[in-house]
């Protein structure tokens, strides 16, 4: 029950904030387009915690202030490598365990490290994620397996 | 206290395209496919991370910085997904990524 209710008040606040109109009309048709994309959405079984994660919220809070800073650091260490005259890089492909739950965790970590530069994941499977690195070190800080760890948090996995 | 808004905008515009021109370096410097996508990466995470928190100091409260901001939270989930599907479609279909000697 908590899932639709979310989706109401993420697509009511996303209306209003592209809109920015307030009179009566406009809103009732607002409240309509909500209303019937809900109904729409669990008449086709797709409104639950995958598509809806509201349990991830609080964890995200703690999460993302450590990701941009991971994301800032990371994009120095690949900007300095870029713009040094050598070009000194050391692309290498590397195997990780996710050390993840489920599906939705992998997902996350899998975006985290796609989202710093200087690491793309280039497949993910039900273990392990190949991922393609610019540098050997910034390989070896993810086989650290912080980031991992960070995700699992993140989650409410111990 | 303007003036201080407006100072600190216009420093993340200015850091925001420095690290966007450092993108576009790297996407020309750079040797493959897959290690170009780490060079732009930089562009679309920092770059217009730091542009998008700019344009929303300096634009000042109102419905703008809401949708700047939504702009930046679709940006952070939608990058990653696009990265990936190019990563992935490199590596598996025609391309041998470029890598490194093995030295042992």
């Amino acid at each position: 029950m908590k899932a639709p209710l979310t989706l109401v008040i993420v697509l009511a606040g996303s209306w209003i904030l592209l809109s920015g109109h307030w009179s009566f009309f406009l809103l009732s048709l607002g409240i309509a387009s909500v209303v019937i994309t809900v109904l729409c959405g669990i008449r086709l079984k797709i409104v639950d915690t995958e598509s809806v994660p509201v349990h991830l919220l609080p964890g995200l809070i703690r999460y993302t202030p450590w990701l941009i800073g991971q994301i800032i650091q990371s994009s120095l260490h690949v900007a300095r490598r870029v713009l040094s005259p050598k070009l000194p890089i050391s692309p290498t492909i590397i195997h990780i365990d996710t050390q993840q739950t489920d599906a939705l965790n992998s997902v996350s970590y899998a975006n985290s490290i796609t989202l710093t530069p200087g690491t793309i994941s280039l497949d993910v499977g039900k273990d392990q994620i190949e991922v393609h690195a610019l540098t050997r070190e910034s390989a070896e800080n993810l086989k650290s397996g912080l980031m991992a760890k960070k995700v699992r948090k993140m989650e409410g996995v111990r | 206290m303007s003036t201080a808004i407006d100072i600190l905008g216009g420093a993340l515009l200015i850091i925001g395209a420095f690290f966007v021109l450092i993108g576009a370096t790297g996407l020309l410097r750079l040797p493959d496919i897959l290690t170009r996508i780490h060079g732009a990466s930089i562009t679309d995470t920092l770059g217009a991370g730091a542009i998008l928190l700019g344009l929303a100091i300096t634009a000042g409260w109102s419905l703008l910085t809401g949708k700047l901001l939504a702009l930046l939270i679709l940006m952070a989930l939608l990058n990653p997904s696009a990265s990936h599907a190019l990563a992935r479609a490199a590596v598996h279909g025609i391309r041998k990524p470029w890598l490194e000697k093995e030295e042992s």
